[in-house]
């Protein structure tokens, strides 16, 4: 832009020169149109692209010589001298101000102003013209998308619309960029060929739009076109009818309402026994793309209804919660003993044991999938009552911070949600005390006053994703680092990525805070945090930029009672992975770690993988089989072999806990029983990695 | 084939501008400093839309549009006519001339675009 500047600089300078002599001739001979139509033209560039390159002040002053000389054009003023002197004091003030030096004086512009005021002829015309101002293109991009409506919209243009270069196409595929859109053209009005003018638009068009932009965005694609067409739009569906009686109007409703049908022509219709719209259209009292058009609008009304109806139904019973835990540990034991009966089926040759097994795992498996979702529930509830903590905390440390949310409607299991509530303050306290910085601060480095703190849900696969994420000061990696050291937590020459080094604050024992205040400091650190997430088998991520703020992504699973895993042996005892994490099995050859000087690293695929013997990990004695596999997971976005001697296959898994006594085996997370009645164990693949 | 657009404007740092701006957005771009040059230069090689400045010397925007108009080739093309906020009078006689749409100076490089695209397929 500054080159830009630069350019209307240079350019405003000879302009000014020009406009000098323009002025003195001006003066020898007053009525010389030439001369007048320069003097406008060059005011009348430095106001319009002074004010583009960000020079208002000049647009604004030069604005004022510019009607003059408008005037002056129109001859309702006579050039003379005092005019040309005027200008001239006018012209040098432009000048002052171009330079920027501070050599303008402002006393002396405002009598210039007040002078050639004076001078103007009130124009009745004028005011009217301005009273009946044209629209404008703001390229207004709704920033809180509106209810969403339903709207049948009517354009007709005029025949001539061709003539003007407008392409009414185009301002349909704009619609349609808008929403859900169905465009039916009305070709009836096209004449016979002999009649037909080629340059002519004889199409008019209904077009139904499901949108949330709301009518005036509508209005503003037809912005251009506004006097050279018919526009109507009427809001057909307002996003709030439900379903309670109502049902979307009948096909001869919609066209009566549009004058497309008369009363009369509907009811003689209604008593034959075709359809409504077939029948119309063979009668002719309504064209086909009228009944096209109106059913397409039924059609999409129905379909928002019935959307709605989903939801409006969905919350209508209250259960006690116990009832609910009661009905998923009972689906637990049924899905064990299912998994028995599905071991003996497979060995009995009996056709109809195998069958029933069959069904009955097939029925267990629905009953499991809706039990489950009985007790999922959606997370907004929890985030808005956040917007109180967030008023509240803001005000007491005189911040300025706004709580936003998205994907309230993420469902995520009763327990999860309750045991999520405390990390999630104290990441959002967190946010609150160290993350946003004061309105002045935040003001002297450019940003808005006000910070924000957003709160997203989303699904990914078998998790949930929670990301709490402000647009504060953001975490100097650099600080976290020499407050490790100092704390000991890691030794001062270690090599780690930045990325590393910000998940130190997850260490326990971190604190980075300067003062300890009544929100966060409480000697509870970002560790407890990470412990919590990590006992609902969840992880934590922590990006950060420095002045740009802080995005903390909770990962968590959609369920604690039953997952996904996958069974496999060690040594002649059973394990289960989850099976959401893992990516695929590989095999290993035993000769392999001659090769590799007993390192534990994989090529798979070209890509290096290292791995972990779970047969070392948990110190099984028992000989290694010719063949290995390796399990690969993901987990924190990184790819991690787990060496196991078979993969059995996926197993659903009920998760049960291990009780007090085996409180110290931390990479166990839980226990699953078996069909055959066998024990396995539920790894936790994220407390061996931190190991 | 990138399309065509030309620029009418007698002022140099707003042709830049609307140069640099359609440039950017992969549109070809000719310039002229008025509309008797603009005439003469579409009448030499073809364009597909065109985006000219109300007042300028020799010819202004309007007639420069009555002119476009009548040639067979520039019948259908978008124009585009840039005007400023005290001039709604001539954007309604713009649009009897021919013009497809307008634009009120100052503008955003951002709206210049979404005009463009708006008329021009």
């Amino acid at each position: 832009m500054d080159v830009q500047r630069q350019a209307f600089k240079e350019e405003a300078y000879e302009l000014l020169a020009e406009l000098e002599t323009s002025l003195l001739e001006l003066e020898e001979t007053p009525d010389d149109m030439e001369q007048i139509g320069r003097v406008f033209r060059a005011m009348h560039t430095i106001k319009g692209s002074g004010a583009m390159f960000g020079f208002e002040d000049i647009a604004d002053f030069t604005h004022n010589v510019e009607t003059v000389f408008d005037q002056v054009r129109g001859g309702s003023i006579r050039v003379t001298r005092e005019l040309v002197n005027l200008t001239l004091s006018a012209r040098d003030h432009i000048k002052d101000l171009l330079d920027e030096g501070g050599g303008a004086d402002e006393i002396k512009a405002n009598g210039i102003i007040v002078s050639l005021r004076n001078l103007l002829v009130q124009d009745d015309a004028d005011e009217e013209a301005e009273a009946e101002a044209l629209p404008e293109i703001v390229h207004a991009e709704p920033a809180v998308p509106g209810p969403v409506v339903t709207c049948r919209i009517r354009f007709r243009p005029a025949p001539d619309i061709f003539a003007s270069g407008t392409n009414p196409l185009l301002l349909l595929n704009e619609l349609r960029e808008m929403g859900e859109c169905s465009v039916t053209a009305h070709t009836e009005d096209i004449p016979p060929l002999k009649d037909l003018d080629p340059e002519a638009c004889y199409i008019f068009w209904d077009i139904i739009l499901t949108t949330s932009h709301g009518t005036n965005a509508i209005k503003d694609v037809f912005i251009f076109v506004l006097d050279d067409c018919e526009l109507t739009i009427d809001i057909v569906d307002d996003g709030e009818r439900v379903v309670d009686g109502a049902h979307p109007d009948r096909l001869g409703e919609i066209l009566v309402r549009r004058g497309d049908l008369s009363d009369k022509h509907l009811q003689k219709a209604l008593e034959s026994q075709d359809r409504l719209g077939e029948i119309l259209i063979k009668e002719k009292t309504a064209s086909r793309a009228a009944v096209v058009s109106a059913l397409a609008e039924q059609e999409q009304v129905k379909k928002r209804i019935a959307q709605r109806k989903e939801t409006a139904v969905s919350t209508s019973i209250r259960v006690p919660a116990d009832k609910l835990d009661q009905l998923v540990d009972l689906v637990g034991e049924l899905v064990t003993v299912q998994a028995r009966l599905s071991e003996k089926a497979a060995t009995e040759t009996d056709a109809d044991l195998v069958a029933i097994a069959e069904e009955v795992e097939m029925l267990t498996g629905g009953l499991r999938d809706n039990a489950m979702s009985i007790r999922m529930l959606q997370i907004g509830t929890t985030f808005s009552n956040f917007k109180r903590l967030v008023r509240d905390l803001s005000g007491e440390l005189g911040k300025k911070i706004e709580l936003t949310t998205t994907g309230g409607d993420t469902e995520l299991d009763k327990t999860v949600i309750e045991r999520l509530k405390d990390p999630l303050v104290h990441i959002i306290r967190n946010s609150i005390d160290h993350g946003i910085e004061s309105p002045d601060v935040r003001k002297a480095a450019g940003k808005p006053e006000t910070g924000t703190i957003h709160l997203k849900a989303q699904h990914s696969g078998a998790n949930v994703l929670i990301e709490i994420s402000d647009n504060g000061k953001g975490i100097d990696a650099e600080v976290i680092r020499q407050k490790a050291t100092e704390k000991g937590i890691i030794p001062i020459d270690a090599d780690l990525s930045e990325r590393e080094v910000l998940n130190l604050i997850f260490s326990p024992g971190f604190s980075t805070a300067s003062k300890v205040t009544d929100l966060s400091g409480r000697g509870v650190g970002m560790d407890v945090v990470k412990n919590s997430i990590e006992a609902l088998r969840g992880s934590i991520e922590l990006v950060s930029r420095k002045g740009e703020g802080t995005t903390i992504t909770l990962k968590l699973p959609l369920t604690l009672a039953i997952i996904d895993g996958l069974l496999v042996t060690i040594g002649g005892d059973y394990f289960v992975l989850p099976l959401a994490s893992v990516d695929e099995c590989v095999e290993l050859p035993r000769n392999r770690d001659e090769k590799r000087n007993g390192r534990n690293i994989l090529n798979v695929r070209g890509e290096i993988v290292p791995f972990i013997r779970l047969r070392k990990e948990y110190g099984i004695q028992v000989d290694r089989p010719e063949l290995e596999h390796v399990v690969i997971m993901e987990t924190n976005g990184k790819r991690v072999g787990f060496v196991v001697d078979h993969v059995i296959g996926g197993h659903q898994t009920v998760i049960k806990n291990l009780g007090s006594a085996f409180k110290k085996a931390r990479d166990i997370s839980g226990a699953t029983i078996l069909g055959d009645g066998t024990v396995a164990l539920i790894i936790d693949v994220n407390k061996i990695l931190d190991f | 084939m990138a399309k065509t657009i030309l620029t009418a404007d007698d002022s140099a740092s707003m042709r830049q501008m609307v140069t640099f701006t359609l440039k950017g957005a992969g549109y070809e771009v000719v310039e002229a400093v008025d509309g008797k040059d603009g005439l003469s230069m579409i009448s030499q090689s073809k364009v597909d839309m065109i985006i000219t400045d109300l007042n300028m010397p020799n010819m202004d925007g309007i007639e420069m549009i009555r002119n476009v108009r009548t040639m067979p080739q520039y019948k259908f093309i978008p124009i585009i006519l840039l005007t400023t906020e005290s001039q709604d009078g001539k954007k309604k006689e713009g649009k009897a001339a021919g013009a497809t749409g307008w634009i009120t100076k100052p503008f955003k490089p951002e709206q210049l675009l979404a005009v463009v695209k708006k008329v021009l397929k």
